[in-house]
């Protein structure tokens, strides 16, 4: 009984002990970002990782959200004689939630895995140590420009992901169906307003956010998990890292939605 | 290295540039946001109900979109007020009658001013007095169903 | 608070736990100028933690390390940085940046801590590349180097800072006869040239003996003794014996194997 408790106590303990170390790494490294020396090369590497390599992916899996969403749209809205409202209800749906959200579940898959991976194997292979050794902040020098380039790349790429979504809509919608070009376009600007556009980016911005912090932090400390060391540690760590970010960005998506609406 | 840099680049400049034209055409073409040096007439609408009703709905002349609406609340009569961006070059006259109306049958609510014969012209800033209430169909059909109609 | 002569570093009652283990229970050990220390002792015994400890990235429980007098783990920030600065480590693995080629991994010091120019850089880092017979690698990735090129661009970058200190943590494992007795005449040759205290951990026992000018032996968590290899192999007390009948049988072995390598058996 007494074991038993202890377990619990312990586990409480460990997941409050690693909140607070992943607020300290958050801290440190929003602080890197505006330690000198400034340099824009490695965020524009980061840019490349994150965003620009990302955006095949992306293309394709707007496009094809698009399009779907126009095929079961179109055949519901119909039963209502409403199928003008295509327009708006792709667009709508895509720029509310699908845009920001898939993209960043996308984005966690491709780039957040990888994050993890690449900082975990340099802290098994003593990199970060060596850069301590050199007094070279760390977090300066490797997380900093993540966030920062996450930052930037993922409002771009969900711009894409909606633009892409909203095209595959007309193609499949309009020239597919057969509904009418004229409502579809018209009910998609009058539909979409500020705010919408606002939230959407709102979104992928904290998506963005916690993106890197999440997956950056399990690399970082892979060392101290007890389950596991070496390659095998930042294996699980990978794996940890992506599906806590990918419920991270769901619970988000839901808390940014009820705070905006 | 250093033509794997130059193209690293210019990837990432290409990626930038097709995500800001992204962002560009949502919010310009899809948000409706104003851009500066778009000029327009603001006239203001008072109505008993404008339910349905939502900012940036369109204002229509005749079928052909002038403008939007930019702000709906309530005034000091409690009466909704509406305040209208005009197209400058439409001009309104001074007894012009605006009317919350619907799209379709489940379609968006949009203002739709019928033009005046007055000389004069509403200027920026200025009132249309004459209005018509958005028609509430669940109000309406209640009225012939318990006989209320005079 | 203890001080000795000549020294530069100064481990005092140095204790670590990790978790229900006590791997350091009170280690003393001095470090002298311009000499070189080699740390031995079976693995396990906690040589690279001590190690850790010198530089600041562990804390110990309780025991100071005093470099130059002033104690490591109540250094921070700026401080920290400066002390880190008179360090040049060699990792085990190298712990070179693997998405970087040698010469940016040896320019990254400079690059991030000095404001020296690209061009100063350059030669600096060439100067480098020459002394440790690397010139033509410096285009190369480190998955592309064999582990004593490794080894020899670690040294390198650790010493873009002209470091007064050098730490060496394992510098042979995973080389051959061959290769570690390269290793540690490049260490015998930079040391000479640029005349640092160098510091190793090892378990590379019998040869190591020629290059240290003090050996000490950590052993169940305590410095068992320190002094030459001379003085090391005609100590009485009895652990220190054990371990030197161990270490003698394995050079008498080794040396049997050398000689068969020469006739190219």
């Amino acid at each position: 009984m007494i074991s038993w408790l202890e377990m619990i106590g312990a586990r409480a303990l460990k997941i409050v002990n690693d909140l607070g170390r992943a607020g300290m790494f958050f801290f440190w490294s929003v602080v890197g970002i505006f330690r000198p020396p400034y340099k824009l090369s490695p965020i524009i590497k980061q840019i490349y990782v994150i965003g620009a390599t990302s955006f095949t992916v992306i293309f394709f899996t707007g496009a094809f959200v698009g399009m779907v969403l126009g095929l079961q749209g179109y055949h519901t809205l119909k039963m209502y004689g409403a199928e003008g409202a295509l327009g708006s209800a792709v667009s709508l749906s895509l720029i509310r939630e699908l845009g920001p959200v898939l993209t960043a579940l996308m984005v966690t898959g491709r780039v957040g895995s990888a994050i993890c991976a690449e900082v975990g194997i340099m802290r098994i292979s003593e990199q970060i140590d060596a850069l301590e050794c050199m007094a070279i902040d760390p977090y300066r020098f490797l997380i900093s420009p993540k966030f920062v380039a996450s930052v930037f790349s993922l409002p771009l790429l969900t711009a894409i992901f909606n633009l892409v979504g909203i095209a595959g809509g007309y193609l499949v919608g309009v020239h597919l169906l057969g509904a009418n070009e004229g409502a579809y376009l018209a009910t998609m600007k009058s539909a979409v307003m500020m705010e919408d556009i606002w939230m959407c980016f709102a979104k992928s911005i904290c998506f963005a956010v916690l993106i890197v912090w999440i997956c950056a932090d399990r690399g970082y400390w892979v060392h101290l998990n007890a389950d596991g060391y070496g390659a095998e540690g930042v294996s699980r760590a990978t794996t940890h890292a992506v599906v806590i970010s990918s419920v991270a960005i769901l619970v988000f998506d839901y808390v940014i939605t009820s705070l905006m609406l | 290295m250093a033509k794997k840099n130059f193209s690293v680049e210019f990837v990432v400049g290409v990626f930038i540039l097709i995500g800001f034209l992204a962002i560009a055409y949502m919010t310009i073409n899809l948000g409706g946001v104003i851009m500066p040096g778009n000029r327009f007439t603001h006239v203001y609408a008072q109505f008993n109900s404008v339910t349905g009703l939502k900012e940036g709905a369109q204002v229509e002349i005749a079928g052909v979109p002038v403008g939007k609406v930019n702000r709906i609340y309530l005034d000091e009569d409690e009466m909704a007020t509406v305040e209208l961006l005009i197209d400058p070059k439409v001009k309104l006259q001074t007894d012009v009658i605006a009317s919350v109306k619907t799209q379709g049958i489940i379609g968006d609510k949009y203002i739709k001013i019928s033009p005046g014969g007055d000389e004069e012209y509403l200027k920026d800033g200025d009132r249309i007095t004459e209005t018509e209430s958005a028609i509430d169909l669940e109000e309406l059909i209640s009225k012939y169903v318990f006989g209320g109609v005079k | 608070m203890a001080t000795c002569e000549n020294c530069c570093i100064e481990l005092v009652e140095i204790r670590k736990s990790f978790g229900a283990q006590e791997v350091l229970k009170g280690v003393n050990l001095p470090i002298r100028r311009g000499l070189t220390t080699v740390i031995v002792g079976e693995s396990g015994q906690g040589k690279s933690v001590l190690l850790k400890h010198i530089l600041g990235l562990v804390t110990p429980d309780s025991g100071q390390v005093l470099v130059e007098g002033q104690d490591v783990a109540r250094l921070r920030g700026r401080a920290l940085k400066e002390l880190r600065t008179r360090f040049g480590v060699l990792f085990q693995g190298a712990a070179l940046f693997d998405s970087m080629t040698v010469f940016d991994n040896i320019a990254l010091p400079l690059r991030e801590r000095t404001r020296m120019p690209a061009a100063k850089i350059k030669d600096k880092v060439y100067a480098t590349l020459d002394l440790l017979d690397l010139r033509g690698s410096e285009d190369k990735f480190p998955a592309q180097l064999s582990g004593g090129m490794k080894k020899r661009v670690g040294l390198a970058r650790a010493l873009q800072l002209d470091p007064e200190i050098m730490l060496f943590d394992e510098p042979t494992t995973g080389l051959d006869p061959v290769r570690s007795r390269e290793v540690y005449e490049m260490f015998h040759q930079t040391q000479q040239k640029l005349g640092y205290t160098s510091i190793i951990v090892s378990h590379d026992i019998p040869k190591i003996f020629n290059l240290a000018d003090y050996i000490a032996l950590l052993h169940n968590g305590v410095i068992q003794a320190c002094a030459t290899p001379e003085d090391m192999q005609r100590c009485q007390k009895p652990v220190v014996k054990a371990f030197i009948r161990r270490v003698m049988g394995e050079m008498y072995t080794s040396e049997i194997e050398a000689q068969e390598f020469a006739r190219g058996i």
